[in-house]
């Protein structure tokens, strides 16, 4: 009886993320129906142009899509292989007393507003940018810079996910490898990474996610403007940006700019979900079940 | 010099230990041992629960020291050398002293994988194929497993499990094994397996087993070590060492008569 009270509340908490998930596509979806509903959008042009101008009435998602891609691009550049190499020197090299060093700074970098990392992107790391690469070729606002802080943005997010699913992998797999004479990059490489990859693979996922909703850092940095282009030095508006820019004044109801933003919501949320699964599948390769 | 002229008086020697203490902390576990193993001779090490064989055993590899804290004094001299020397590299200690765990631990690799590992971690060049049948057939695992190379070790027996644990730590080619209590999670013709798999390892390895198991140090044995924890101190150590027969037939302790003939606590 207990049993089955306890159960059945288990089964309604899971289903509440659902019913959220669902409720969210549906308010998203319907308020993008009415953005293709306007005698000004047709779905062709939305999907092959590559403008995207309200104001001059063109409506191509491709600027923002690529800007959004490269930005996030960067960032997992950055943050993958760093979170992942702070993660096994975490879990597999550090003493107690090192581990209790870092992970504190770690806590730090992950919980500075984004607002603060925009504006660190923009008064550091695009003027650092340009001192290395030449004014001529990064512009003042760009998507590298937005990139690069995002990525340390992220990195202590992967870091410690990362770490959880390392420090899961069962000693004992380790004392095999040692007792066979692995050295310990043997060992982590090896042994613990490929036994912890489900666990990676969800760090990914989620790095992945936060990088492409990521907002604030864009808006700041990376430049207002939707901007065709695959350099990163330049700048381009990426969804996020876009949206928080359109919707900061006086927007009314009813009109493109209102529901082309629903629009934009519900593209984010099919990019991201796309992402992950592909994330998935690729690393699914890789993986090595222990249990 | 001295080292030099007792391993060639005694070339049957393989790990000597002189005055041997190993600590958790400042706790004392094992207490001045001075034991010997001999080349391709099994020798058990025997004793209560928690006197500190296991402890013991992985000194001889270097492996203890992966416990946070744990520290040896005094001497391991295998082929001549202290292992405890700060020259020695642990890595290279383990990779000739190769050790099977209590639970077995396969990677969650495939069986080919498994063995194939140790070997191309140490930049093994020989035909693998080759290499990973025969180190399944030493270890009488063959058969069973020979058309399910690609599958999951873990997809295994508990006794298959462990005979593939052996298995790859054959494939590194070590002259030592240590195994610390390789058949206690078995049933008794997994057991049985095991204990035909030792005998037959004998001829080419030297094997240092750890067992619960009275009748089974007696059934595979050369050699036999009986620990147990001192009253003084409260640390294990070897009270007595001989020849298996003689440690079961007629024990010059006590104590050793007592626990082999089950009459102890
Ligand atoms: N990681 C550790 N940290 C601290 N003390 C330990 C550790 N491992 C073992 N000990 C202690 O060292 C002593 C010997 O332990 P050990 O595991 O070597 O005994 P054992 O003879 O193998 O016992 P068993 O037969 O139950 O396996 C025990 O008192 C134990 O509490
Ligand atoms: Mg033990």
């Amino acid at each position: 009886m207990g049993e089955a009270i306890i159960q059945s509340l288990l089964f309604l908490s899971g289903f509440f993320s659902i019913f959220t998930t669902v409720g969210i596509v549906y308010e998203l979806g319907k308020e993008a129906l009415l953005f293709f509903q306007m005698p000004e959008i047709s779905l062709l042009e939305t999907v092959t142009s590559t403008r995207w101008q309200p104001h001059t009435g063109d409506f191509g998602i491709w600027p923002l899509v690529t800007s959004t891609l490269i930005t996030s691009a960067v960032a997992m550049l950055i943050a993958l292989p760093l979170g992942l190499a702070v993660a096994i020197y975490l879990s597999e090299y550090a003493t107690p007393r090192a581990r209790s060093f870092l992970k504190p700074i770690l806590e730090v970098l992950a919980g500075i507003p984004t607002i603060v990392y925009g504006y660190f992107a923009l008064s550091f790391m695009t003027p650092l940018l340009r001192s290395i690469l030449g004014r001529d070729v990064v512009d003042i606002y760009n998507m590298g810079s937005a990139g690069l802080v995002m990525g340390i943005l992220i990195m202590p997010l992967i870091t410690s996910m990362a770490e959880d699913a390392l420090s899961a992998v069962p000693r004992s797999l380790r004392e095999a490898a040692y007792g066979m004479g692995a050295t310990r990059l043997e060992t982590a490489l090896q042994v613990v990474l490929p036994a912890a990859l489900s666990g990676i693979s969800a760090a990914i996922i989620v790095g992945i996610s936060r990088a492409v909703g990521e907002t604030m850092i864009v808006a700041v940095a990376a430049g207002a403007g939707p901007n065709f282009t695959f350099n990163p030095f330049k700048g381009a508006e990426t969804i996020t940006g876009h949206i928080v820019r359109i919707s900061g004044g006086d927007l009314s109801y009813d009109s493109v700019d209102y529901n082309s933003i629903f629009f934009l919501g519900l593209l984010l949320f099919f990019i991201t979900l796309a992402l992950n699964i592909f994330s998935q599948r690729f690393v699914r390769r890789f993986r090595e079940v222990y249990e | 010099m001295q080292q030099n002229i007792e391993t060639t008086e005694k070339p049957e020697l393989v790990i000597e230990t002189r005055n041997l203490n190993i600590f958790y902390n400042d706790f004392r576990a094992v207490s001045n041992v001075n034991m010997s193993v001999k080349r391709h001779r099994i020798t058990a090490i025997i004793g209560p629960s928690g006197c500190g064989k296991t402890t013991l055993l992985r000194s001889f590899n270097r492996m203890n020291e992966l416990v946070p804290g744990s520290h040896a004094e005094g001497e391991v001299i295998f082929d001549g050398q202290n292992l405890y020397d700060p020259m020695v590299d642990p890595v290279e200690v383990r990779y000739r002293i190769g050790m099977v765990f209590q639970i077995a631990n396969p990677f969650p690799k495939s069986i080919y994988e498994n063995i194939a590992w140790g070997a191309r971690i140490h930049g093994y060049r020989g035909r693998m194929d080759g290499l990973v049948e025969s180190c399944l057939r030493q270890a009488a695992l063959w058969d069973e497993v020979k058309d399910k190379l690609n599958q999951s070790g873990l997809a295994l027996s508990g006794g298959q499990q462990q005979r593939l644990c052996i298995a790859r730590a054959l494939a590194v080619q070590p002259e030592v094994i240590l195994m610390d209590e390789p058949a206690s999670a078995l049933d008794p013709i997994a057991t049985l397996k095991i204990e035909e798999l030792i005998q037959e390892l004998k001829k080419n390895y030297t094997i240092v087993i750890v067992t619960h198991n009275m009748q089974q140090a007696a059934r595979v044995s050369d050699y036999t070590a009986m620990m147990m924890l001192s009253d003084a101190q409260r640390a294990g150590t070897v009270i007595e060492y001989n020849e298996t027969n003689i440690i079961f037939t007629r024990p010059q302790d006590k104590r050793t008569e007592d626990y082999v003939t089950g009459r102890f606590g």
